[in-house]
C-alpha cells in the first residue's frame, strides 16, 4: 500500500483495536490511555506529517526477499525463547511474586485509595513517573527547537478551511465542554477509578487541538499562547518535583507523601493529588505545544508558498 | 491450558514485533518506519499487559467483593510508556518535516543519493 494516509488510519484503527484488547486484559487505565494517545494525538500528529511532506510513497528498488529472511529467523529464534516462558494467565508466574502482593494488599491501607495503579505510578513509583514526565517535557522542548522557530515569525495566517462547515462548528463547541468536563473527571477521579494526570492531560489537549482544527490555529493561539504553554510545560515538572522538595523539607525522604499532612493517609492524597496534577499540566501542555508547531509550520510554508 | 499452546499471547506478541520490524527495515519511506516502530513498541506493550494478566483477576481497583486481581505493575510502566512514547514520535516526525524541509523527500534512498553526490 503507497497511500500513506491510509497508512496512518489504519493505524488509528489498530491502535483503538488495542485499546480493546487492554481493557479484556484488565488494563483498563492503559486502554483508557492508548484509546486517547494511539487513536487520538499519535493519528493526528502523523496527518499533520503527512500535510507537511508527501502523501504517497516512492517505489522501493530492492525486493523484500532480504527482510523477510532476517524477520524470519529472527521471529523463530524468539519463539523459540517463549518455550522457557511461564504459561499466560499462570497465576503462579514470577512476574506475580515479587512486589505486586504487596501492593495489591498493602496499598489500601498504606495509601487509602481504591485505584491501585495510581498508587503505585504516584507514590510507590513516584521516582519513574517523574523520570518520565521529564521525558514528555524534553520531547516536546525537542519539537519546539525543530518546528518552532518558524511558527513563530508568521502572522494572521488564513483562517482554517473548516470555518465554513456550519454543522461542524455547531457540533465541535457543544462538544468542548463535554470534553472539558471529562478530562477533569479523569483527572480528579483518578484516585476511585481508571484515569490519571497522564490520560486527563492527552483529553485535555484533544479538546483544544479539536478547536484549532476547525476555528483554525490563531483562535486557538488567541485562547492559549504558546508562551503561556511554554510556562505550563516546565510549571507541570516543577509542580511535581516541588512536592518531592516538599516532602524533603517536611522531614521525610524525596517524593515521601505521608509527611504532607498531619498523617501519612492523608498525606498520601495530597501528594498524589498534586503530583497528578503536575503531570496533567506538562502533559496538556506539550501536546497542544506539540500539535501548534506542526500546524504553525504548514501555516508557515503555505504563505510563502503563495508569495 | 497446560500445553505448549498455553503460550500463544507471546507468539501473538512476536508475530506483531516482526511485523513493525520488518516495516522498518523493508521501506524507505520515513513515515512508514515511524509507523513500523510504532507497532514494534505496541508489541512490547502488549507483551507487558498479558504478563500481567492473572486468570478470573479482576482489574486492579480495589472492591471487597473481588479478591483475584490481576498485577498493577505492568499496567504502571505501560501506561507511562505510551505517553512517552507518543512525545517521542512526536519528535520523530518533527525530524522528518525537518529532513524533508532540507532534502525535499522523506524516502531513505533519496537521501543517500543526495548525501553521496555531495
Amino acid at each position: 500500500m503507497r497511500d500513506l494516509f491510509a497508512i496512518v488510519m489504519l493505524f488509528g484503527i489498530y491502535s483503538l483495536l488495542s485499546a480493546g484488547f487492554f481493557v479484556s486484559m484488565d488494563a483498563v487505565d492503559v486502554a483508557l490511555t492508548e484509546a486517547a494517545v494511539g487513536a487520538g494525538i499519535t493519528t493526528v500528529l502523523m496527518l499533520g506529517t503527512l500535510a507537511l511532506t508527501a502523501r504517497t510513497e516512492k517505489r522501493k528498488g530492492h525486493g523484500p526477499l532480504l527482510p523477510l529472511l532476517v524477520v524470519i529467523v529472527t521471529g523463530a529464534a524468539l519463539i523459540y525463547a517463549t518455550l522457557d516462558m511461564p504459561y499466560f494467565a499462570d497465576p503462579d508466574a514470577p512476574a506475580h511474586q515479587h512486589v505486586a502482593p504487596r501492593y495489591i494488599q498493602e496499598s489500601g491501607t498504606e495509601i487509602g485509595i481504591p485505584n491501585i495503579v495510581t498508587s503505585v505510578l504516584a507514590s510507590y513509583r513516584g521516582f519513574d513517573t517523574l523520570g518520565e514526565v521529564v521525558v514528555i517535557f524534553a520531547a516536546g522542548l525537542g519539537v519546539l527547537i525543530l518546528l518552532g522557530v518558524a511558527g513563530d515569525r508568521r502572522h494572521d495566517a488564513s483562517p482554517s478551511t473548516m470555518q465554513h462547515h456550519l454543522v461542524l462548528r455547531v457540533i465541535t463547541k457543544s462538544l468542548i465542554p463535554l470534553i472539558l468536563l471529562y478530562a477533569l473527571y479523569i483527572q480528579f477521579h483518578g484516585d476511585y477509578g481508571p484515569g490519571g494526570g497522564f490520560q486527563a492531560g492527552v483529553i485535555f489537549a484533544a479538546a483544544f487541538i479539536l478547536y484549532s482544527i476547525i476555528y483554525g490555529l490563531n483562535s486557538a493561539e488567541r485562547i492559549i499562547s504558546p508562551a503561556v504553554l511554554r510556562f505550563l510545560m516546565a510549571a507541570g515538572v516543577l509542580i511535581f518535583s516541588g512536592t518531592g522538595v516538599a516532602a524533603l523539607l517536611l522531614g521525610g525522604n524525596y517524593l515521601d507523601y505521608d509527611f504532607l499532612a498531619h498523617d501519612p493517609v492523608h498525606g498520601q492524597h495530597v501528594g498524589i493529588l498534586l503530583v497528578e496534577f503536575g503531570v496533567g499540566v506538562t502533559v496538556t501542555a506539550v501536546m497542544i505545544s506539540v500539535f501548534f508547531n506542526f500546524s504553525g509550520r504548514s501555516n508557515a510554508r503555505q504563505e510563502t508558498g503563495k508569495q | 491450558m497446560t500445553t505448549v499452546l498455553g503460550l500463544y499471547n507471546y507468539w501473538v506478541v512476536i508475530f506483531l514485533m516482526m511485523v513493525g520490524f520488518y516495516i522498518v527495515i523493508a521501506h524507505g519511506n520515513m513515515v512508514k518506519k515511524v509507523v513500523g516502530l510504532n507497532i514494534f513498541q505496541t508489541s512490547v506493550f502488549i507483551l507487558y499487559i498479558s504478563v500481567g494478566k492473572v486468570r478470573d483477576g479482576a482489574a486492579p481497583i480495589l472492591d471487597d467483593t473481588v479478591t483475584v486481581y490481576s498485577n498493577p505493575l505492568p499496567h504502571v510502566l505501560i501506561l507511562t510508556a505510551i505517553v512517552v512514547g507518543v512525545a517521542t514520535t512526536a519528535l520523530a516526525l518533527a525530524l522528518i518535516v525537518r529532513i524533508r524541509e532540507s532534502y525535499g523527500s522523506i524516502e531513505e534512498e533519496d537521501i543517500h543519493r543526495q548525501d553521496e553526490s555531495l
